[in-house]
């Protein structure tokens, strides 16, 4: 099958600061890449400009079969993206913004309760304003919100960063899950441990560009106790 | 186009049901403005009955700056704007949803500013179909323009200042016709036939048409 994100040569240019400078990046079905880097080497615009919503000034941008620098409305609705903003409307609910969502998608209404207790969100926290709640509750609003939508490509920056153990656990099952039955995840982290999320490639980006890109032939995860029990070793 | 219009209409409008903006600060700044015009120009009944239909436009015109200004801020508090480029919605219909929000929200302000105007300045009303119209149309091409600006001054570090000084030339044509039109509808002019009514008419049919063919790419940067 083929590559879910080609990018060839693809450079972006924010202001007059060149953000992705001739980058190439390949994605399948059924993956997961792990993408490393310091702050400021271009992973969170590699996730925007995957997700259609960084101008690509040269270069060729596949995502899931539409030219994304041409035609990003096309695929944008297959994307998933959860980010430093979580795209929340501070005086709606929980239950209200995750409605919206799958409103605006065109997505099955009926997804929302499901999706909601699936990370916690229940009884009167659902109908509890955004404004009122932790970054903790918000950021599993929008993780609801973006697992009830189902999307086909998972862009994910930092998803794990100010989440409880718990929802964690439910996060990376849910992944698990969704990448076995072919979905693909971008996940761009600074952690060391990701739960049972089980990266089938690291790639390391700086100055723009993937300056490494690691294939887990034996994909193991990452955290170290899940690793013990199953007796396997570090990745590279 | 239309469904994601009325979407974002649905959402905005209850956004503002829960914050109250327009009625607790755009509505009573609207209120001061007139108060203060008063003040500033000669207070003599005959003079205010002269002037009631520029200052209440005027009014209008500085409190559609504040509900543009919020109708565009709310997407981009927490990114939610590039929700909804994700989502899919049509940008067009965004613009729509937009104006149609602000416009539900300024028409009733003008309501209760229309009131405030009759107590504080005392003019005779007349000609009520020619005001209505003409203030259904004024206020959609305010609305229009308005969002348009708002969004095109949302990158700069300087939206505040930028936008009141995008949109006040712009809108002057509103200001002057919707003035005339009521100037007109006071002295018992017909519907049919007003002039300041039709440059009324095309300002918004015009500034509709732009934002919807070009918010996106205002939107997309």
């Amino acid at each position: 099958m083929g590559s879910l994100v080609s990018f060839k040569n693809v450079i972006v240019i924010s202001g007059n600061f060149p953000i992705l400078t001739g980058l190439d990046f390949e994605a399948g079905p059924g993956e997961i890449v792990l993408v490393k880097g310091r702050n400021g080497a271009g992973k969170t615009s590699l996730l925007r400009a995957v997700a259609g919503l960084a101008r690509i000034t040269r270069g060729s941008a596949n995502v899931l079969g539409v030219d994304i620098a041409a035609n990003p409305a096309d695929v944008r609705h297959r994307i998933g993206l959860l980010g430093h903003e979580s795209f929340l409307y501070e005086d709606l609910s929980a239950r209200e913004n995750v409605r919206f969502v799958l409103k605006a998608t065109r997505s099955d209404p009926s997804n929302a309760e499901a999706a909601m207790a699936s990370v916690g969100l229940t009884g009167r926290l659902a109908d509890l304003k955004v404004a009122k709640m932790s970054a903790g509750q918000r950021k599993k609003v929008a993780l609801a919100a973006l697992l009830a939508r189902e999307p086909e490509l998972w862009l994910l920056d930092e998803p794990h960063a100010s989440l409880d153990s718990w929802t964690r656990g439910v996060l990376d099952a849910t992944l698990n899950a969704k990448v076995s039955r072919g979905a693909t995840v971008l996940l761009v982290s600074h952690e060391s441990h990701h739960g049972s999320l089980v990266p089938t490639r690291i790639v390391e980006v700086g100055g723009g560009k993937i300056i490494s890109d690691t294939n887990a032939t034996k994909p193991v995860p990452l955290d170290p106790p899940a690793a013990a029990k199953q007796g396997s070793g570090n990745v590279a | 186009m239309w469904r994601d219009a009325l979407l974002i209409a649905a959402k905005d409008l209850k956004i503002e049901l829960r914050s109250k903006v327009t009625m607790n600060q755009i509505l009573p700044f609207a209120f001061v403005v007139l108060i203060v015009f008063a003040f500033a120009l000669d207070t003599s009944p005959g003079t205010l009955e002269k002037v009631a239909p520029g200052l209440f436009w005027l009014a209008v015109l500085f409190s559609s700056i504040f509900s543009v200004d919020r109708a565009v801020a709310i997407e981009t508090d927490d990114g939610a704007g590039d929700g909804l480029l994700v989502y899919g919605v049509d940008p067009g219909g965004i613009f729509l949803g937009k104006v149609l929000s602000v416009f539900v929200q300024l028409f009733l302000l003008e309501i209760f500013l229309l009131l405030g105007v009759v107590v504080l300045y005392g003019p005779k009303i007349g000609g009520l179909p020619l005001m209505v119209v003409s203030a259904f149309f004024a206020t959609l091409g305010l609305c229009a323009a308005g969002v348009t600006y708002s969004q095109l001054a949302t990158g700069s570090r300087a939206k505040q200042t930028l936008l009141p000084l995008l949109l006040v030339p712009v809108a002057s044509p509103v200001l002057l016709a919707g003035t005339k039109a009521w100037q007109d509808a006071f002295s018992s002019a017909t519907l049919l036939g007003d002039p300041w009514l039709r440059l009324l008419i095309v300002f918004a049919v015009v500034y509709l048409a732009l934002g919807a063919i070009f918010f996106g790419s205002i939107l997309e940067g």
